[in-house]
């Protein structure tokens, strides 16, 4: 699971209304290398919470060089762009769960797969 | 022309005719300072000879080549690599059986540009690491990406993703690609094989491993296990489009989380590990209605949803489609699939953004009203044959006496 897809994640346990963002707690994380695309990165900043990425890159010990605020004019900051890149799409979760903040429920992820069903007495 | 599956080639056309004598006198009116930039001295050229519904042999191709002498090409022959392709077409007809000894009608133009054919070829299902049993093939596949107008950089979404193909056709375009699915053995590409000489499917046979085979690899963002009736995204606008072919009950079975019967959790609490949440029917009504929900929730305004809409003949009428006040309907068209059923290939645009009121517009408005259409499609597909069925035990009944 990568880091854009899980800052677009919250969680549906009925009855939870904080369930964004979903915790990460990994077993086993991987950082790949994907091509470097800045106009891709420059269109989703803006769908992102940025505190919400902080938070997780964090929790699976990938926040180096990630500022706490989102920088002014990103467009045609380079530097800028690349580290965000490796956050959004290099780094990966293979093992682990999410957990949702309110209600302690942990969805499992195996083979970088998040596992986001819920059973029937929880729909 | 880049983006065209549909299209074959394109052509500027110089001169047609029902015979090689009027296509002469047709291209003899076309205006030659037309033509002449394309045939001037220091440029090379080659004319191809297409013929359609026949096969010529060479020195006929020659024969044809040799006679458009009369036209004014100055410049020399490069077979290799000319500046500029002309094409003489001839069209027998359409009939395989009854192929005529003179073509029914002549063309002759500037060759500009061909289009993507090939990608049906290459992107075909057949050679896919990854398949299942309904794996949208790959013309469709493509020409669903360009309803929904995916472009480079898109962020794209199949709620009901299966093997991902649709996938791989917007990969192809440029954008990046994510899903989801309740199936857990097809998202983690396990489980029994739909190729017919293997049992299992391997390790390499996955959606990532699609991209790979087709070097998107980079486009691959995500696919997840989920319900697509209980969706886990936050509540934005996030996608440039919605690609998707929702199960129609027949060769997959339309599903759900929850059960019929009274919830009752296990003694201790805790689910094990391997738990498969118990699923019930997912009422094809519902489908089309949460599918048109989410889109416009989820949607980046202008965005499009695009998927496929089983469609029960007897029944059909336009008033069926399911309508959203918040998306605006652009296409709707169909693709036979038995005597009696066929499936409609619905686009949709989002042109505003939901408020409160646009939950419940189904209650106030009948065009929103939620998809009726047939929950009971699957009876319905299987009826037409066990109609036929019963015709024929009763023939042999009375033959038999």
């Amino acid at each position: 699971m990568k880091l854009l897809t899980h800052n677009m994640l919250t969680s549906h346990v009925k009855g939870v209304t904080k369930g964004y963002p979903l915790l990460i707690k990994a077993t086993e994380v991987k950082v790949n290398e994907v091509e470097f695309n800045p106009q891709f990165v420059s269109r989703m900043i803006p769908k992102l919470e940025w505190s919400a990425l902080v938070q997780a890159a964090d929790q699976v010990g990938q926040c180096q060089d990630l500022p706490a605020e989102l920088v002014p004019d990103y467009e045609k900051n380079e530097e800028f762009l690349k580290i965000v890149h490796r956050i959004l799409l290099e780094v990966e979760v293979i093992e682990g769960c999410l957990q949702c903040p309110e209600s302690g429920r942990e969805f499992p992820i195996s083979r970088g797969i998040p596992n986001m069903l819920l059973n029937e007495d929880e729909a | 022309m880049a983006r065209s599956v549909c299209t074959k080639s394109a052509f500027e056309l110089w001169g047609h005719g029902r015979t090689h004598s009027e296509l002469r006198t047709s291209l003899l009116n076309f205006p030659s300072e037309n033509m002449s930039s394309f045939m001037h001295k220091d440029s090379t050229y080659r004319i191809n000879v297409y013929t359609f519904n026949k096969t010529l042999e060479f020195t006929e191709r020659i024969k044809r080549i040799d006679a458009m002498e009369y036209l004014p090409f100055k410049g020399t022959v490069s077979l290799k690599s000319p500046q500029h392709v002309f094409c003489l077409l001839e069209d027998y007809g359409t009939d395989p059986n009854n192929i005529p000894e003179h073509p029914e009608y002549i063309y002759f133009g500037r060759w500009i540009a061909d289009g993507q054919r090939e990608l049906i070829r290459s992107y075909s299902v057949k050679n896919r690491h990854f398949i299942g049993n309904t794996s949208m093939d790959a013309g469709l596949s493509f020409i669903m990406a360009n309803h929904a107008k995916v472009k480079e950089n898109d962020l794209v979404f199949d709620p009901f993703v299966g093997t991902g193909s649709l996938l791989v056709a917007c990969s192809h375009f440029g954008a990046y690609v994510c899903g989801t699915d309740i199936d857990y053995n097809t998202i983690h590409g396990r489980g029994r094989s739909s190729r017919r000489n293997h049992k299992w499917r391997g390790p390499d046979e996955n959606i990532r491993a699609n991209l790979r085979q087709y070097g998107t690899e980079k486009m691959y963002l995500d696919v997840m296990v989920s319900d697509a009736s209980k969706p886990v995204w936050r509540e934005t606008a996030l996608f440039d489009a919605i690609i998707t072919d929702p199960p129609y009950g027949i060769r997959e079975s339309t599903r759900r989380t929850g059960s019929h019967k009274d919830i009752s959790k296990p003694a201790d609490g805790l689910y094990v590990e391997s738990h498969v949440p118990v699923s019930q029917a997912y009422h094809l009504s519902d489908i089309f209605t949460d599918l048109l929900n989410f889109s416009a929730h989820h949607l980046v305004m202008g965005g499009r949803l695009v998927y496929w809409l089983p469609v029960y003949w007897p029944e059909y009428c336009e008033e069926m489609v399911p309508l959203h006040p918040c998306l605006r309907l652009i296409s709707n068209c169909e693709q036979m699939l038995s005597s009696h059923t066929s499936r409609r290939l619905i686009t949709m645009e989002k042109i505003k953004e939901p408020e409160e009121l646009d939950t419940l517009a189904h209650l106030a408005d009948p065009r929103f009203r939620p998809y009726q259409g047939h929950n009971a499609f699957r009876e319905k597909y299987f009826s037409g044959l066990n109609k036929r069925g019963s015709k024929e035990d009763h023939k042999s009944a009375v033959n038999g006496e």
